[in-house]
C-alpha cells in the first residue's frame, strides 16, 4: 500500500531528490546519473539473491535467476516484488547480506 | 537556501491509552482560547462536555465552540470525516480552520490510520501529518509503562509527551515520582519534550506550535534531536545499557558519521529498512552532512512513513557531523550500525560490474 512507503509531500518519492529545486547532494548531478548510481547500488544489494534490476522506459524491470521479470515503478519500491522472487525476506541486518556485502561480493 | 514552507493544513494525532488522561487534556485543548483556528476530530460527542463551550451545531456530528475551534465526532470512518471537514472549510460552513487535532482510540496505533489519510489523493494534497502527541498519566504512569506495553510503544513513538493531573500528585513523594516518570519516558524516548499540562494554563502552543514545516520550529525541533543524540552518546556506559532493558525492547539510540553521507546512498538503505522492519523503527530523527550540500538535510521518519527531507538554513553550532537517533523496537542498534557502514563503504567502492 503506496501511502506507507512513505510519499508524503507531494508526487515524488522522499529519496528522488536529484536534479529537483531543492536537490540534495550534488546539484549538479543529472536526474539521470543519480538513477544509474542508485541502480548500480540497488544491483549491489541484491547480488547475493541473484536478483538484477534494470533501466526500462521510465521504470525499472526486476529479474529473478529462473527468469521471472517484475516491473518496478519506483526503484524505491523494489524490496517487495525482490523479495516475491527471491521467496524470502530482503533484510539489511541480515548478517549473511552484511558480511557479503563487507566482503565485497 | 531556504525552503517553501508546506502550506497543507497539518493533521496532529493525540494518542494516549485508557486512562492516560488523553480526555482530561483533550478537554483541556478544546477550553483554550488560543487554540482558534483548530477542527478537532474526537471518537464521540458523549466522551466531553461540550455543552458549556458550544457556540452553534454546524451539523449533525459537528459543532463549532467559544473558542472558535470545530469540533466533530467521526461519523462513518475518518477519511470520509476530513473530507467532509475540508467541503465545509471550502464552502464557508465553519470558520477556516489552519490545523486538525486528531484523537486516536487508546490502544490503535494511530500510523496506520493517517497513512491511509495520506494516501488519499483528495486529502493528501489538503493536509499533511503533523505532531505526534502522546498523554501520560503522572499519577499512574509509571505502573501504565509496566502494564501495557502498547503504552510504551506510544510514548516511543510520540513527538510531544504530555503530562496529565499533576496537580494530583500532591502528596510529599510526588516530585520523586514525576521525576522518575520522566526519567523513564526520557529513556523510551529520547528527542520527545516532555510537558506539563497545568490545569487552566494553556500549552496548546508549546504543543502544536513548532514543528519541521516552517524553519522556525524546524530549528528548535533539530536542537531538541541534537542535544538527545549528545545525551544518548554520553549514556552509552555499562551502567546505562542495563537500564535500557527496563522496557522489554523499546529503546532509543544514536549514530554519529564524520564524513559527509552519500544521499543515494542512505536513501536506498532506509527503504530497504523500513520495508522489512518500519513496524519496529518507531522513529528517525536526523541531521545529516550530506555530500555536495552546503545546508544540513533534515530526516524524519516515523515508522514507515518518511517525511519529505527539508534544510536547515545552517548548522546549528560548528559541528557537521551526521546524527541520527532511532527509537526502536526488539531492533539491535549495533546491527543497524554496522548495516548502514556497509552500505555506505558500498556507495564509495566502484561497481565491479557496470548495472
Amino acid at each position: 500500500m503506496c501511502g506507507l512507503c512513505g510519499i508524503i509531500g507531494g508526487e515524488a518519492h522522499w529519496t528522488d531528490r536529484a536534479g529537483n529545486a531543492g536537490a540534495i547532494g550534488n546539484a549538479d548531478l543529472t536526474r539521470r546519473r543519480e538513477r544509474q548510481q542508485r541502480v548500480s547500488l540497488v544491483n549491489r544489494v541484491l547480488a547475493p539473491s541473484r536478483l538484477k534490476i534494470s533501466d526500462w522506459n521510465n521504470a525499472f524491470i526486476l529479474r529473478g535467476p529462473t527468469g521471472k521479470q517484475a516491473m518496478v515503478d519506483v526503484l524505491a519500491h523494489v524490496w517487495q516484488p525482490a523479495e516475491q522472487l527471491a521467496g524470502r525476506p530482503l533484510d539489511p541486518l541480515d548478517p549473511a547480506l552484511l558480511v557479503a556485502l563487507e566482503n565485497g561480493e | 537556501m531556504s525552503e517553501l514552507p508546506d502550506v497543507r493544513t497539518p493533521v496532529h494525532v493525540l494518542t494516549g491509552f485508557l486512562g492516560s488522561g488523553k480526555t482530561t487534556l483533550l478537554k483541556a485543548l478544546l477550553a483554550d482560547p488560543a487554540l482558534s483556528e483548530t477542527a478537532v476530530v474526537i471518537n464521540e460527542f458523549g466522551e466531553i462536555a461540550l455543552d458549556h463551550l458550544l457556540v452553534r451545531e454546524v451539523s449533525e456530528g459537528a459543532v463549532v465552540l467559544r473558542n472558535g475551534c470545530v469540533c466533530c465526532s467521526i461519523r462513518t470512518d475518518l477519511q470520509e470525516t476530513l473530507r467532509d471537514l475540508q467541503a465545509k472549510r471550502a464552502e464557508g460552513a465553519v470558520p477556516p480552520f489552519a490545523r486538525v487535532i486528531l484523537e486516536t482510540t487508546g490502544l490503535a496505533d494511530p500510523l496506520p490510520i493517517v497513512a491511509t489519510l495520506l494516501a488519499d489523493p483528495v486529502l493528501r494534497h489538503q493536509f499533511r501529518l503533523g505532531t505526534v502527541v502522546a498523554s501520560v498519566d503522572a499519577v499512574n504512569g509509571l505502573s501504565q509503562l509496566d502494564t501495557q506495553p502498547e503504552s510504551v510503544k506510544q510514548a516511543a513513538i510520540a513527538d510531544r509527551l504530555v503530562l496529565t493531573k499533576t496537580d494530583l500528585l500532591s502528596d510529599r513523594a510526588g516530585p520523586e515520582r514525576l521525576d522518575a516518570l520522566r526519567w523513564r519516558l526520557a529513556q523510551i524516548n529520547a528527542t520527545a519534550p516532555i510537558l506539563q499540562a497545568v490545569q487552566g494554563a494553556g500549552i496548546s502552543h508549546e504543543i502544536f506550535g513548532a514543528d519541521l514545516s516552517h524553519a522556525e520550529g524546524r530549528r528548535q525541533e533539530v536542537d531538541h534531536w541534537l542535544a538527545a543524540e549528545s545525551r544518548l552518546r554520553s549514556d552509552e556506559s555499562p551502567v546505562h545499557r542495563h537500564a535500557h532493558d527496563h522496557d522489554g525492547t523499546v529503546r532509543s539510540f544514536s549514530l554519529r558519521f564524520t564524513e559527509p553521507m552519500d544521499w543515494t546512498v542512505f536513501g536506498v538503505w532506509l527503504t530497504m529498512l523500513l520495508h522489512r522492519h518500519g513496524d519496529r523503527i518507531l522513529r528517525v530523527k536526523g541531521l545529516l552532512n550530506i555530500a555536495g550540500a552546503d545546508a544540513p538535510v533534515v530526516i524524519h521518519g516515523v515508522q514507515q512513513i518518511v517525511h519529505a527531507p527539508v534544510h536547515l538554513d545552517a548548522w546549528p553550532d560548528s559541528c557537521t557531523d551526521s546524527r541520527l537517533v532511532f527509537i526502536v523496537d526488539g531492533l539491535d542498534p549495533a546491527l543497524i550500525e554496522r548495516s548502514l557502514r556497509a552500505f555506505l563503504r558500498l556507495g564509495q567502492q566502484p561497481a565491479a560490474n557496470a548495472a
